[in-house]
């Protein structure tokens, strides 16, 4: 059987006949007991039970997934990989992510296709240019790579933007983070999948939680459609669905669920080198390795947990493409879809305990969560393995909306919702 | 295009609405002896079910609060209901 992915391997499957790949990962009936269990099979969960074994040695684990893995927002986000925040402690948590990413497919042994191709953010007057300093030193300060740039810069990179003396959204420069990029979405969930699975780590698809075992005023395991499953902890990384389960476990979260829907057109030939977000329009697009231009914008405002999207938000954000990139105005769309986004006050992430001891949360990333995939993973091993806050997380704990620290990034660093 | 309909001008374009908050809140007094956890709780705390839901939403262009009972994982709407006079 072959095991291991590599150019000699797929070489030598090519000459089997491709006989020899072995399932990437096992379909276990779950047992009795885990030390931990992780509620969602998407890129966090998948994540933290990697990250549990990795970084803890703790591999008697198991994920539970009422679908199939990375079915949920890990499937249905535009894969945009980026850490252009305003805080410390956002680029603290964002780089992190993108740092792990820089090395995951040699780290998983599974291609994620991450390509640094940088994001412009365009600013559309004078006044804009001077916030998008401001930003840009925001970030250099934070450590993180950020430059900014003229009209002319940002027209070398993409041509084919609207650059009519009546375009509504002028281009008088922008911020560019050369090192952001995009990935293969299914790949980030399969890769740590595969990971996680090699460690005997327990990967159970197609069984619901449907509440969580309580003794002591402790979580003690969940109960599924399958049965009870004991755990020592358990950690949440549900996403749109955080409320539903947090009401299971018998408290709020300062959480509101909305759609966020994304587009692609036909293949064209490559004409898009970056990643390219209007603040004016709130449209961002890029164009896929397979040539498909990928569209997204900002969420329905109608609280939602229906996965599709509204028309007059994608009327919105084609007619801000159309803004940007006119000559996008023949290409058809091949499909639209939307996934279940978990927005909070401050557009930012909880990390942390929960009201409940021994349920560790993994929520609130809004719009944000594919990116901050390996990040979010990381932290909430390290919660459920050392039962406290790692330093990047601390800052993301629920405790915030009681104390008022909030990490403001709608107003930071101008998050569309 | 989804119609909602204000108790006043009656159905009209989703786009004409904005969603303000959950209904059934109560704002706890007197302010002085509210703890932290209750404010905050009153603040930022959500129910946001996944499924049937009572929300309080505006109808921006003729200014006025309304209820409206709908569906979260359907959009159906069930009805909606003027506030006036009476707590929601």
């Amino acid at each position: 059987m072959t095991r291991r992915y590599s150019a000699f391997s797929l070489f030598v499957e090519g000459l089997r006949g491709q006989t020899g790949w072995a399932p990437a990962w096992r379909t276990p009936k779950p047992k009795a007991q885990y030390d931990a269990v992780i509620v969602g099979g998407g890129g966090h969960g998948l994540a933290t039970a990697y990250y549990l074994a990795k970084n803890h040695g703790i591999r008697n684990v198991a994920v539970v997934e009422k679908g199939w893995l990375g079915g949920g927002n890990t499937g249905r986000n535009t894969t945009t990989i980026r850490s252009n925040y305003f805080y410390p402690e956002s680029v603290a948590l964002y780089d992190f992510a993108l740092r792990l990413y820089e090395g995951l497919s040699r780290e998983l042994n599974y291609n994620v296709m991450f390509s640094q191709r940088g994001l412009v953010t365009v600013a559309h007057s004078e006044a804009e240019m001077e916030i998008a300093a401001r930003v840009v030193n925001a970030m250099q300060i934070n450590g993180t790579d950020a430059e900014l740039l003229g009209p002319e810069e940002v027209l070398k990179r993409e041509p084919l933007l609207n650059m009519s003396d009546r375009a509504r959204f002028p281009v008088f420069g922008g911020v560019w983070q050369g090192r952001a990029g995009v990935a293969r979405h299914d790949a980030v969930a399969w890769g740590y999948a595969r990971a996680a699975d090699r460690m005997g780590i327990d990967i159970i698809q197609d069984c619901e939680v449907e509440g969580f075992l309580v003794e002591d005023g402790r979580c003690a395991g969940v109960e599924t459609a399958g049965g009870t499953i004991r755990a020592g902890a358990v950690g949440l990384a549900v996403a749109g669905h955080s409320s539903v389960m947090a009401a299971k476990a018998g408290f709020g979260l300062p959480i509101q669920s909305y759609s966020l829907q994304a587009m692609v057109s036909e293949p064209v030939k490559p004409c898009m080198e970056t990643v390219v977000l209007y603040p004016g329009t709130g449209t961002y697009l890029f164009q896929s390795d397979k040539g498909e231009i990928v569209v997204g914008g900002g969420i329905d405002r109608v609280p939602s947990y229906a996965q599709r999207g509204n028309p007059p938000a994608q009327r919105q954000v084609l007619s801000g493409l159309l803004e940007m990139f006119p000559a996008f105005g023949q290409l058809k769309l091949m499909r639209q879809w939307a996934g279940n986004v978990d927005v909070t006050p401050d557009s930012s992430a909880v990390l942390g305990p929960s009201p409940l001891p021994g349920l560790y949360l993994n929520c609130g990333w809004g719009t944000g969560g594919f990116k901050s995939i390996p990040a979010g993973g990381w932290l909430l091993a390290h919660l459920i393995a050392k039962g406290e806050h790692h330093e990047i997380s601390r800052p993301f704990d629920l405790s915030r909306f009681m104390t008022g620290r909030l990490v403001d990034e709608a107003a930071g660093s101008g998050i569309a919702h | 295009m989804q119609l909602f309909s204000c108790p006043f001008c009656g159905p009209r374009d989703e786009t004409e609405f904005h969603f303000a908050a959950e209904a059934g809140k109560t704002r706890p007094e007197p302010a002085g002896e509210v703890s932290p956890e209750a404010w905050s709780g009153y603040l930022y705390a959500k129910s946001n079910p996944g499924g049937p839901s009572r929300e309080i939403w505006q109808h921006v262009t003729c200014g006025e609060f309304f209820l409206m009972e709908r569906d979260t994982l359907t959009h159906e709407v069930a009805g909606s209901k003027a506030l006036r006079g009476q707590r929601p």
